[in-house]
C-alpha cells in the first residue's frame, strides 16, 4: 500500500526542468529518504506534494486519490528554511498553525499541550520566539510540523540547527512516528542519518530519478563484490597480488570476488589458514551519493 | 472560508495587542487637543500679561493717525530720524516710524525701524492704516466726504440654500462643506498609505522569515492574503474609532475649560478659523447651527466608511503584491510608484478641482474612477452628490478592488515564494500571465 504514488511528473521554471518524467511510490508506514545534490529539484518536488505548487503535467495520488486541498489536513511539513512569527508566543502561534491545518480551538489547545511537554518545551509557552535559542525554536517548528498528527510528514533537513542532545532527540521523535504508523518523508544531506533512519530512499540529480527502491536493495546493487577476509595463517604464501604481510598472527585480506562467487573464494582461501571472518563489504550511503552525482553529472 | 476568518482573527490580534498599537491610539489623539490646548494657554496668558509695545512715530506731513491698540501704542513727536533710531537702539521705544515728506500719489520712502523683525501682523497694520489715511485724503481733495463713502459702504452676505429633489430647502455653507470633505478627504488618504504599508510589512516579514512555506502548504495564498488585508484593515478601523471617541472628548474638554476664561468668539476662532469666520459672516451662533443641521451626517458618515474601506481594499492589494514581489522594504521602493502617483493625483485634485468646483467635470471624473474616487469622492460628498454618481462611483469600486485583488493575488501567490531573484516590471508581468 502506498501512501503516495507520483506518475510522469514534470515540472519547469521557464526553461529550466526542475521535475523530469518523476515516478515514484512511497510505502505506508516508512521512513523515505529523499536524496540529492542541491538544485536538484527535492524542494520542488516536495512544494507538489504540499499543494504549494502545482507541476506541468503527471499525477500525484494521496492513498490513491489525486491530490486536492482535503489532504493539506493530512500532511505536515517541516521547510528547510525554518520560519516563525518571531513576535508571536510559543503557545498563541503552535495553537494557530494547528489551527490553519483544520484542527478545532479545543483540539488544538490540547495537542500543543501535549507536545510541549512531551519535549520538554511547556515552560517556554508563554515566550515569543524571538526570545528562544535557535535550538529551542526549531523544537517549536518540529512541533508545528507534527501538532495535527499527519499521515505523511515532510521533513527537509529536520537536524540542521540541533545540537546533538537535541538532534538525537528529534531523531527518536521520528522513530517513535513511524512506530505509530506515520509516513516520513526525509529529505536531507546527512548520509549517517539515511542510513540510521530510512528504509527507502530515491535520489533525484539534475530533475531526474536516478535511484529509488529500499536502502538495502541499493546498498547491494552498489556493493563493489569486495570480501572482508580474516584469516589466522597456517604458514602457507599468499598469492603476492593479495599483498599479505605473513609476520602477524591475523590476516585481514579485502579480495575482489572478480567473477568468482563467494563460495569458490572461500575454497581458494581455505589452503591459507582458518577462516574466521568473512563479510561483504557494503558500500556507504556517502559513497553512492557521490559516485552517482559524478556519474551523472557528466550526462 | 474559515481559514481566512483564522488569518484575520490572528493579524487583527498580533497588531492590536502590541504596545506600540496602544501608544499610538492613546497618544495620537491627545497631539491634537494638546497643541490646542497650547495655542489656547499662549492665547490666555497673552491676554493676561498685557504688554505693550511703544512705537515712535515720526511724521513729516503731519497728515497721519495711527490709533494704539492692546498691543501697539504709537507715540507722535518731531524728533528727528538718527533721533528715533537711537531710540530704538537704547530699547526706549519697540520701533520707529519715519514718514518722510512725500507726494500722496507715490508714496515711498516710509521706513521702519526695530530692533526686531516686525511681525506680519504690525506691518499690515501700519500699512494699512496709512494706506487708508491717504485715501481719505485723495477722496477729501476731489470733494467726497468720507463719511458719505462710509454711509455708501455696504455689507453682502449671501445664505446659501440647497433644494432637494422634494423642495426641501436647507441651509449650507461652502466653508462647513469644504472643511468636512477635506478633513475626510484626508483621512482617506492617510489610511491608505499607513495601513498599506502594514500590509506590505506584514507580507515581507513573513516572505522574508520563511514562515510563509508553512502557511502555503495549509492555506491557499490568496486566502492568506485576503485575511492579512482584512485583519490590518480591522486594526485600522479599530484605531480610527477610539481616535473619533477619544478626540471629540478630549477636545470638548479642553475646549470647555478654556473656553470658561476667554470670549466665547475668540475660542471658537482659534479652535476653528473657519468656524469662526462663519459666526461673523452670518452673524450669530444660531447660522451656524441651521448649516450643520442642514448636513446629512449619517448619509456622509456612511459614504466615509464606505470609500475609506474601499480604497483601502483597492489599494491593500496592491501593497500586499509588492510586498511579495521583494526581499526587503527598501526594495520595494521601485514599485511604489504605481501606488503613490494615482494617490497624489487624487489628493492633489481634492484640492484643485473637487474642493473648488464639486459638479465640475474633472470632479466628476475624478470621484468616479476608483483609484481615484475614494479620496475625491469625500470632497462632494458633503456638498451633496447626485444619486447616480454615487452608484457609479461606488459600483466601479468596488469593481475595482475585486479585479486589483485578483490581479495582485497573482503576482503574490509567485512572488512569495521567489527569495533571491531580481524583480522588476517585466518580472511581474511574466507572473501575471502564468496559471
Amino acid at each position: 500500500m502506498n501512501i503516495l504514488k507520483i506518475i510522469n511528473l514534470n515540472k519547469t521554471f521557464g526553461q529550466t526542468p526542475a521535475l523530469s518524467n518523476i515516478d515514484l511510490e512511497i510505502p505506508k508506514g516508512v521512513v523515505f529518504g529523499l536524496l540529492g545534490p542541491n538544485g536538484a529539484g527535492k524542494t520542488t518536488l516536495i512544494r507538489i506534494i504540499n499543494q504549494i505548487i502545482d507541476g506541468d503535467s503527471g499525477q500525484v495520488l494521496f492513498n490513491n486519490e489525486p491530490l486536492n486541498p482535503r489532504h493539506i489536513t493530512h500532511i505536515g511539513y517541516l521547510p528547510e528554511e525554518r520560519g516563525l512569527y518571531k513576535k508571536m508566543k510559543v503557545w498563541d502561534q503552535l495553537v494557530y498553525f494547528a489551527r490553519l491545518k483544520g484542527m478545532s480551538g479545543l483540539e488544538a489547545k490540547q495537542k500543543v499541550k501535549y507536545w510541549l511537554e512531551k519535549l520538554d518545551v511547556a515552560a517556554w509557552r508563554e515566550k515569543r520566539i524571538e526570545d528562544l535559542s535557535k535550538g529551542m525554536a526549531q523544537k517549536i517548528q518540529f512541533i508545528s510540523t507534527v501538532i495535527h498528527e499527519p499521515e505523511l510528514l515532510i521533513l527537509d533537513e529536520p537536524f540542521s540547527g540541533f545540537d546533538p542532545m537535541n538532534a538525537e532527540i528529534i531523531k527518536n521523535e521520528i522513530l517513535e512516528l513511524k512506530q505509530k504508523g506515520i509516513t516520513v518523508v526525509l529529505s536531507t544531506h546527512r548520509m549517517e542519518s539515511v542510513e540510521l533512519l530510512c528504509d527507502h530512499i530515491a535520489m533525484i540529480h539534475k530533475s531526474k530519478k536516478i535511484l529509488n527502491g529500499s536502502l538495502s536493495e541499493v546498498k547491494r546493487d552498489f556493493r563493489p563484490h569486495v570480501f572482508q577476509i580474516k584469516i589466522i595463517p597456517n604458514g602457507t604464501i599468499f598469492p603476492l597480488e593479495w599483498g599479505v604481510e605473513m609476520d602477524s598472527e591475523l590476516v585481514e585480506l579485502s579480495i575482489a570476488l572478480n567473477g568468482k562467487s563467494p563460495n569458490q573464494l572461500i575454497q581458494d582461501l581455505i589452503p591459507f589458514g582458518d577462516i574466521i571472518g568473512f563479510s561483504e563489504n557494503l558500500p556507504t550511503m556517502e559513497e553512492i551519493f557521490i559516485q552517482q552525482v559524478k556519474l551523472h553529472s557528466n550526462e | 472560508m474559515n481559514k481566512i476568518l483564522l488569518v484575520i482573527q490572528r493579524e487583527y490580534l498580533a497588531r492590536v495587542k502590541k504596545k506600540s498599537f496602544l501608544l499610538a491610539t492613546i497618544l495620537t489623539p491627545l497631539i491634537f487637543p494638546a497643541i490646542m490646548g497650547l495655542f489656547l494657554w499662549i492665547a490666555v496668558g497673552e491676554k493676561d500679561s498685557f504688554s505693550l509695545s511703544i512705537i515712535e512715530v515720526v511724521d513729516e506731513n503731519d497728515l497721519f493717525f495711527l490709533e494704539s491698540s492692546d498691543q501697539y501704542a504709537f507715540s507722535f513727536s518731531k524728533v528727528n530720524k538718527e533721533e528715533g533710531k537711537m531710540m530704538v537702539q537704547n530699547g526706549e521705544r519697540f520701533g520707529f516710524l519715519y514718514i518722510p515728506k512725500m507726494d500722496l500719489d507715490n508714496p515711498t520712502g516710509i521706513v521702519y525701524y526695530g530692533d526686531k523683525n516686525p511681525s506680519m501682523n504690525l506691518i499690515n497694520v501700519l500699512e494699512s492704516s496709512l494706506k487708508r489715511r491717504i485715501e481719505e485724503q485723495k477722496l477729501f481733495e476731489s470733494g467726497i466726504d468720507p463719511n458719505v463713502l462710509s454711509a455708501v459702504r455696504t455689507k453682502v452676505a449671501i445664505q446659501s440654500i440647497t433644494l432637494d429633489n422634494a423642495g426641501e430647502e436647507k441651509i449650507s455653507d461652502a466653508t462647513v462643506n469644504y472643511g468636512i470633505g477635506f478633513l475626510a478627504g484626508i483621512l482617506i488618504y492617510i489610511f491608505i498609505f499607513v495601513y498599506g504599508n502594514q500590509i506590505m510589512q506584514g507580507v515581507i516579514e513573513e516572505k522574508s522569515s520563511r514562515i510563509i512555506e508553512i502557511l502555503v502548504s495549509s492555506i491557499k495564498p490568496f486566502q492568506l492574503m485576503l485575511g492579512k488585508i482584512i485583519g490590518i484593515g480591522a486594526v485600522g478601523l479599530t484605531q480610527f474609532l477610539i481616535w473619533i471617541l477619544l478626540i471629540g472628548t478630549i477636545s470638548s474638554i479642553v475646549i470647555g475649560y478654556f473656553g470658561m476664561q476667554m470670549p466665547q468668539q475668540q475660542a471658537m476662532e482659534l479652535a476653528s478659523p473657519e468656524l469662526g469666520e462663519l459666526m461673523n459672516d452670518s452673524g450669530s451662533f444660531n447660522n451656524l447651527f441651521l448649516v450643520l443641521q442642514g448636513i446629512n451626517f449619517v448619509k456622509i458618515a456612511l459614504t466615509f466608511i464606505f470609500y475609506f474601506v474601499g480604497g483601502y481594499l483597492l489599494y491593500g492589494a496592491f501593497f500586499a503584491a509588492i510586498g511579495a514581489a521583494v526581499d526587503s522594504p527598501s526594495d520595494a521602493q521601485q514599485f511604489m510608484l504605481p501606488i503613490t502617483i494615482p494617490l497624489i493625483i487624487a489628493y492633489m485634485g481634492l484640492f484643485v478641482f473637487v474642493l473648488d468646483d464639486p459638479n465640475s467635470r474633472v470632479s466628476f471624473w475624478l470621484s468616479v474612477i476608483p483609484f481615484t474616487s475614494p479620496i475625491a469622492m469625500m470632497g462632494r460628498a458633503s456638498y451633496g452628490v447626485p444619486f447616480w454618481d454615487l452608484t457609479l462611483s461606488m459600483g466601479l469600486l468596488i469593481f475595482g478592488f475585486l479585479s486589483t485583488t485578483w490581479v495582485a493575488g497573482k503576482i503574490y501567490r509567485i512572488g512569495i515564494l521567489m527569495h533571491g531573484t531580481k524583480v522588476n516590471y517585466k518580472t511581474l508581468w511574466k507572473w501575471l500571465k502564468t496559471n
